[in-house]
């Protein structure tokens, strides 16, 4: 997976098509609201940077996502442990979770936006419930996953209930929550940048809206790939620190 | 290894009454319902002996050791530990599973999984450390106690397993299938380890396998289960092994007496038990 020589030729046409769409456009000229040349873009992207209005945006995504991590996956993972642990807790739970889980995070971006008005209230209120009930599942079945042999031989040495938690059921569950919290990381980013651009006026999502309106096509595209990149190089860390960490222990498995 | 005088088996154990048994199975029933497990077991083991459980697979054998432990309590009649009904685990009863690579916790290392045994009791980190590598050592595993046990081999991880439960300090130790997964040459080697070290202990030992040639050289008796018993008993019969010890690998295997109850033993559980 690795260095493998497909890592490097994934690169070559990502970069015929930048270079197809640069030839295009100096070719024939076009005006237009939606295009803009790959060196355009690129100026654009050095100009949001020179100006620091990219970097700003880019923190107030990132602090609004963090915060909802914090809130929603946080709490989403002591409850999914609990319900882990506790067949009968998870039984009594499991109506309300599933009431509440199909329902759309951006549908409460009206109500949230009454109680909390504009800001980081809203985003990450709607980020935390986005990212609540996917962290809640995937921890349960993380608990759940843990070898029951391991359970037993926790009850056979006779530890407590919290030690058994702490010392057995948490560090044979961590592989899996941290996958768990890799894909909340990505659904989070989603729903940032989705509230900015519905209704909260800061980050990305907004700076992206704002340059369609303001029929900058160029600075458009490169708020566009520069969340894309964005993602990537997030999700792609957290990887790179999974495999490094719990590799062994997920290949067991 | 030396060949030893029958006048060293019988191993008195001081303090523990022998007439007393250390366990009693009375009468014992289990059901999984619908289906009927254990039908009217009774027998018992004397402190120091060592018993081993044979039968065929779904014959109840992993639950019997299961019952010693209080994990499970039996529908009818009642498992005793020196006359006490047993109702749950008791910190001197250590079960070596067969899978160690599920029941090693990978994220520790060798010294870490022994330590886990030792970190329910009150002991100094320093006094457990001594404790740590007096164990290892026990078992060979002193020059790998940083290591992890997936670097470790099948063998060496197995052998980690026993030594986190002679932590326990063992009265009584269940041995379910502990080297079912082990390759020949490393399971005689275990087979001779674990006898030194029980015997050094005096611990009890309740060895389940499906090892006809492993339950006679590893023990003093050997208990064959039935399978669905219905209305009859599970216990299907008993075999007394009066084999000296030390016992030894080819030594013991070329006697007549192992060599007639290897065939004793084939011809009872080749028979169809109605």
């Amino acid at each position: 997976m690795s260095h493998s020589p497909g890592r490097w030729q994934g690169i070559v046409l990502p970069l015929l098509a930048l270079v197809a769409a640069e030839a295009a456009l100096r070719v024939r000229p076009t005006q237009s609201d939606v295009i803009a040349a790959p060196t355009a873009i690129l100026r654009a992207f050095l100009r949001a940077c020179a100006d620091a209005t990219l970097l700003q945006a880019t923190a107030q995504t990132l602090l609004a996502t963090g915060g909802g991590l914090l809130i929603g996956a946080g709490g989403g993972l002591v409850a999914g442990v609990l319900l882990g642990l506790s067949r009968p807790a998870a039984a009594r739970a499991s109506l309300l979770v599933e009431l509440l889980r199909p329902l759309p995070s951006v549908a409460l971006i009206p109500v949230a936006l009454l109680v909390f008005g504009f800001g980081y209230r809203l985003e990450i209120a709607v980020i935390g419930f986005a990212v609540f009930f996917p962290m809640l599942l995937l921890a349960t079945a993380a608990v759940r996953a843990v070898p029951q042999r391991l359970v037993e031989v926790s009850v056979i040495l006779r530890l407590s209930a919290w030690s058994r938690v702490r010392k057995v059921m948490l560090p044979a569950a961590l592989p899996r929550l941290f996958v768990a919290l890799r894909l909340c990381v990505g659904i989070a980013l989603v729903v940032a940048v989705t509230t900015e651009i519905a209704s909260n006026p800061q980050g990305l999502g907004f700076a992206l809206l704002s340059a369609q309106q303001s029929l900058a096509p160029d600075l458009m595209l490169a708020i566009l790939l520069w969340i894309g990149v964005l993602g990537w190089g997030i999700n792609n860390l957290l990887l790179q620190l999974e495999q490094r960490w719990f590799n062994a222990q997920l290949d067991k498995e | 290894m030396t060949r030893a005088t029958p006048a060293l088996r019988a191993i008195p154990n001081p303090g523990v009454r022998a007439d007393v048994p250390l366990i009693s199975f009375d009468e014992v029933g289990l059901d999984f319902a619908p289906r009927r497990i254990i039908h009217r077991l009774t027998f018992s083991i004397a402190p120091g002996e060592i018993v081993s459980v044979v039968g065929p697979s779904g014959c109840g054998k992993t639950t019997l050791l299961r019952l010693v432990t209080g994990l499970v309590q039996p529908t009818r009649g009642s498992v005793r530990r020196e006359g006490r009904a047993i109702d749950g685990p008791a910190g001197d009863v250590a079960i070596v599973f067969q899978d160690y690579a599920n029941a090693l916790l990978p994220w520790r290392t060798v010294a870490g999984n022994v330590s886990l045994a030792l970190e329910a009791s009150a002991m100094s980190p320093a006094q457990r450390k001594v404790r740590i590598d007096e164990l290892l050592g026990k078992v060979g595993l002193a020059a790998h106690a940083n290591k992890f046990p997936r670097q470790l081999s099948g063998g060496m991880q197995q052998r980690l397993q026993i030594a986190r439960c002679l932590a326990q300090e063992p009265t009584i130790l269940l041995m379910d299938e502990p080297f079912g997964a082990l390759d020949a040459m490393t399971r005689q080697s275990l087979q001779d380890e674990m006898l030194r070290l029980v015997r050094e202990t005096r611990t009890t030992v309740l060895f389940i396998t499906h090892d006809l040639e492993e339950a006679i050289y590893l023990s003093d008796r050997i208990i064959a289960l039935r399978a669905n018993p219905g209305e009859q008993s599970s216990l299907a019969h008993t075999f007394q092994v009066d084999l000296p010890r030390p016992r030894d690998q080819l030594a013991t295997r070329e006697e007549p007496e192992f060599l007639r109850l290897r065939r004793q033993a084939f011809d009872y559980l080749l028979e169809p038990q109605a």
